[in-house]
C-alpha cells in the first residue's frame, strides 16, 4: 500500500513538474545556473537541468530535440538555422544578457589605450611590436581564445572588421588561462569578458573613432552603450515548446533575473 | 549429474570470456570505422560554408578561385583582381551586411524580400565585385556568375598550412602544422622522458636498497595517477614563466613546455614497465656476469638491459603512446598557435589539443566537424604505425635470442 501511494505521489510530481533542459555555451553556463537555481526556489515544481558543452552542442541538441533551450554567446550560423528548417523546426531566439568584452595588457605595459583599428593591426598580425601603439621596444604577444569560442567569433567580427586572425596568435582553452598568462607575460595582450577581470591584469580604454574618445570597459559604460565591446548572449528554443519554457524566459528577462546577471557578471538588457 | 554441471559452467565461463572479447573488439572496430567514416567526409565538402555561394559579375573572366584566395581577398591581401589572375582592377568586397550601403531599407524590404532582387542588380552593375551570401538570396535568372570551388583536396589538406576552419567565406584547413607540433613535443617529451626513466629503472631495479626502493616505487606510481589538467595547471603557473625567464622568450607557452609535462607524465609508466623488465633478469644470469669478472655496470649494460630489451621498448611505446594523446596538459601549456614550428621554443598546436578544443561548438555534420574527424584518423594512424614498429622490433629481438 505504501509503495502504491509513493508510486502515485511520483507519478503526480513528475507528470506537473516540466523539466526542462538547457544546453550549450560555456560563457552562457554559469549564469544560467544562478537562474535556473533560483527561480527553481520560487517555482517549487519546475525542474531545469543546466549543462554546457558549447553553442555549436547546444544548437545541434535543438536539431536533434535533446534540448528544450539552446544557450549561445554567438549568433545562430546558417547552416544551423538551414538544418532546424530542414527539420522543419521553427525556432525563436532572445537576448537574455550581454557580455562586454574588456581587452588586457600585463600591468607591467605602459600602454594604457588603443584604437580598433590597432586592435584590428595587433590580432590581424600587421602590427607586432609595442612602440608602433606607443609602448616599448617588445615584441607583441597576441593571446586569443579557441576558434570554437562565440567571444573569438565575437571579437573578429567586431573588432577585426571580419578579418582573419594571425596564424601566430595564441590560442587558449579557457578565459581564465588567458588572464593568467597575460599577467605572466610582458608583452602580452588578449580579451576576456568583464566578469574575469582581475587586479593581475589591466584593461585598456578603446576607441571606436579614430582616437577622438576612449571608453574604459565597466559595468557602467557597458550599460551606457559607450563602451563599443558588447555583445549578446542568446537563448534559442523551438516554437513547439514555447510554453514551457516561457515562465523561465521572463522570469530570467524581468528585474528579479536581471539582477542575478548583473551578480555573474554579465550587463543586464537595458529597456 | 556433478560432471554434467561442471562440465556447464566451465562451458558457460568459456562462452563469457569470448563473448567480452569479441564485445571489445567489435567495439574498436566499430570506433574506428565511424572515425574514418566521419573523417573522409572532410573530402566530400567545399571549404565555403553550405548554403552560401560566392559570386562575381559576369564580365569577369575569373572562373575558378582557391580558398586561400578567397581568404586572402576577404582579408584584403589580395587587392586586385589581376594578382588571381584577372584584370587589373580593384576588388571590392561585398558582403550581406553591406547592402545597407547601397540600397535603402524600402528597397530591401521588411522581411527582405527585395533582397535577392538587390543582391542581383548590384552584382550586375559593379564589374569588379565578389559577393558572398546565403543561398536562399540567389533569384533563378541571377545577372553574375557563380564562382567555382573544388572540394577540399587531400594535397591541400595535408600540405596546407593555415589553420583556420571558421574562417568565413572560406575555411582553410591546412593540417600540416597540427602535425607537425604534434609531432615536435611528443619527440621532445620522449628525448627528455626516456634517459631519465630508464636511469631511473636501472637505479631502482639493480642499485637502490630495498627500503629505498619501497618508498621510491610507489611515489612514482603515484605520479600516473595525478589528472592531467593538474599537470596542465603545473605546467602553466611554474614551467612556462620559468622558461620564458630562462630562455628569455617574449613568451612561455612553447613546444618545450608541452614536452616537460608529457615527459613527466611518461615517466611512469617507462620507469614502472622497464624495471619490471629488468627484476625479471634470472638470478643466474647476472650471477654468473659477476662471476665471470664484470663489474656492476658491466652486467647492468651487457646482461640486464639486453635481456630486459623487449619490456624496455614496450614501455617507452606506452609513454609514447600517452604523449602523443595526451589532451588538456598539452592545450593548456603549449599556446596552440597553428604555425609551422621552427624550433621548440616556439608556440605549437597538437592534434588532440586542437580536437578538444574545437569539437564542442563545431556544428553537428559540418565540414569543421568532419575535418576534426580526419585529425583523429590521423592521430590513429600516427599511433597505430607507432604500435606496428614495437610489434617489430620486440619480435626480431625475440627471433634473435633463440
Amino acid at each position: 500500500m505504501k509503495s502504491k501511494t509513493i508510486l502515485l505521489a511520483l507519478a503526480l510530481y513528475t507528470s506537473t513538474s516540466f523539466a526542462q533542459k538547457l544546453k550549450g555555451s560555456d560563457t552562457v553556463l554559469p549564469l544560467a545556473q544562478k537562474e535556473a537555481e533560483s527561480f527553481m526556489k520560487t517555482n517549487k515544481m519546475s525542474k531545469i537541468a543546466v549543462t554546457g558543452g558549447g553553442s555549436g552542442v547546444g544548437l545541434a541538441a535543438l536539431v536533434d530535440n535533446t534540448s528544450d533551450i539552446a544557450m549561445s554567446s554567438r549568433k545562430i550560423k546558417m547552416d544551423e538555422k538551414m538544418k532546424l528548417q530542414d527539420a522543419g523546426r521553427a525556432y525563436k531566439e532572445t537576448i537574455i544578457a550581454y557580455d562586454a568584452l574588456s581587452v588586457i595588457v600585463n600591468p607591467g605595459n605602459k600602454v594604457s589605450q588603443l584604437t580598433r583599428e590597432q586592435l584590428e593591426g595587433i590580432y590581424t598580425g600587421k602590427i607586432n611590436n609595442w612602440k608602433d601603439v606607443g609602448g616599448d621596444d617588445l615584441k607583441i604577444v597576441v593571446y586569443s581564445r579557441e576558434s570554437s569560442s562565440g567571444t573569438f567569433e565575437f571579437f573578429k567580427d567586431h573588432v577585426m572588421n571580419k578579418k582573419n586572425y594571425a596564424s601566430s596568435v595564441l590560442s587558449m582553452p579557457a578565459t581564465g588561462a588567458i588572464v593568467q598568462s597575460v599577467s605572466q607575460t610582458k608583452g602580452a595582450i588578449g580579451y576576456v569578458g568583464l566578469a574575469y577581470m582581475d587586479k593581475e591584469v589591466k584593461a585598456l580604454k578603446v576607441s571606436y573613432d579614430k582616437g577622438k574618445t576612449y571608453i574604459a570597459p565597466s559595468l557602467a559604460t557597458a550599460k551606457d552603450k559607450t563602451y563599443p565591446v558588447v555583445r549578446p548572449l542568446y537563448f534559442y528554443y523551438l516554437t513547439t515548446v514555447e510554453k514551457s519554457v516561457k515562465p523561465f524566459i521572463d522570469y530570467i528577462l524581468a528585474a528579479e533575473g536581471q539582477k542575478i546577471v548583473e551578480q555573474v557578471g554579465y550587463v543586464p538588457l537595458t529597456k | 549429474m556433478k560432471t554434467f554441471y561442471k562440465k556447464f559452467s566451465e562451458k558457460f565461463i568459456e562462452g563469457l570470456l569470448m563473448l567480452s572479447g569479441t564485445v571489445t573488439s567489435l567495439t574498436v572496430i566499430l570506433i574506428v570505422i565511424f572515425l574514418f567514416k566521419e573523417g573522409l567526409g572532410v573530402f566530400d565538402k567545399k571549404p565555403v560554408e553550405e548554403g552560401y555561394v560566392i559570386a562575381i559579375n559576369k564580365n569577369n573572366a575569373i572562373r575558378k578561385i582557391t580558398s586561400a584566395e578567397i581568404k586572402n581577398i576577404y582579408d584584403q591581401k589580395i587587392t586586385h583582381w589581376n594578382e588571381v589572375g584577372g584584370k587589373p582592377d580593384s576588388i571590392v568586397l561585398f558582403r550581406l551586411e553591406d547592402i545597407s550601403n547601397f540600397y535603402s531599407d524600402d528597397e530591401i524590404g521588411e522581411n527582405f524580400e527585395g533582397l535577392p532582387n538587390c543582391i542581383n542588380r548590384l552584382v550586375d552593375s559593379l564589374p569588379n565585385i565578389i559577393a558572398f551570401f546565403p543561398e536562399k538570396y540567389l533569384i533563378k535568372d541571377f545577372k553574375g556568375k557563380q564562382l567555382e570551388i573544388d572540394k577540399i583536396k587531400l594535397a591541400e589538406f595535408f600540405g596546407g598550412k593555415e589553420w583556420l576552419p571558421t574562417a568565413q567565406p572560406s575555411a582553410q584547413l591546412g593540417v600540416l602544422p597540427l602535425i607537425m607540433g604534434t609531432l615536435w613535443v611528443s619527440l621532445g617529451a620522449i628525448l627528455l622522458a626516456l634517459p631519465l626513466g630508464l636511469a631511473a629503472a636501472v637505479y631502482m631495479s639493480e642499485i637502490a636498497k630495498d627500503n629505498v626502493r619501497r618508498i621510491m616505487k610507489p611515489l612514482i606510481e603515484l605520479l600516473a595517477g595525478i589528472p592531467s589538467v593538474v599537470y596542465g595547471f603545473f605546467g602553466l603557473v611554474i614551467i612556462v614563466p620559468l622558461i620564458q625567464k630562462t630562455f628569455n622568450l617574449p613568451v612561455g607557452e612553447t613546444g618545450l613546455a608541452g614536452s616537460i609535462i608529457l615527459g613527466i607524465m611518461a615517466l611512469p609508466t617507462i620507469i614502472t614497465i622497464s624495471e619490471d623488465a629488468m627484476r625479471n633478469t634470472p638470478r643466474a644470469m647476472k650471477e654468473a656476469s659477476l662471476a665471470l669478472g664484470a663489474s656492476k655496470w658491466q652486467t647492468i649494460y651487457k646482461v640486464v638491459v639486453p635481456y630486459s630489451i623487449s619490456g624496455i621498448t614496450a614501455g617507452a611505446i606506452l609513454g609514447i603512446g600517452r604523449a602523443i594523446g595526451e589532451t588538456m596538459a598539452v592545450l593548456m601549456v603549449t599556446g596552440n598557435a597553428a604555425v609551422m614550428p621552427h624550433s621548440i621554443l616556439e608556440p605549437v598546436r597538437t592534434i588532440p589539443a586542437t580536437i578538444a578544443a574545437e569539437l564542442g561548438e563545431a556544428s553537428n555534420g559540418g565540414l569543421h566537424y568532419k575535418a576534426l574527424f580526419a585529425l583523429g584518423c590521423i592521430l590513429f594512424l600516427i599511433t597505430l604505425f607507432i604500435n606496428l614498429t614495437v610489434e617489430f622490433v620486440t619480435s626480431r629481438n625475440k627471433h634473435n635470442k633463440h
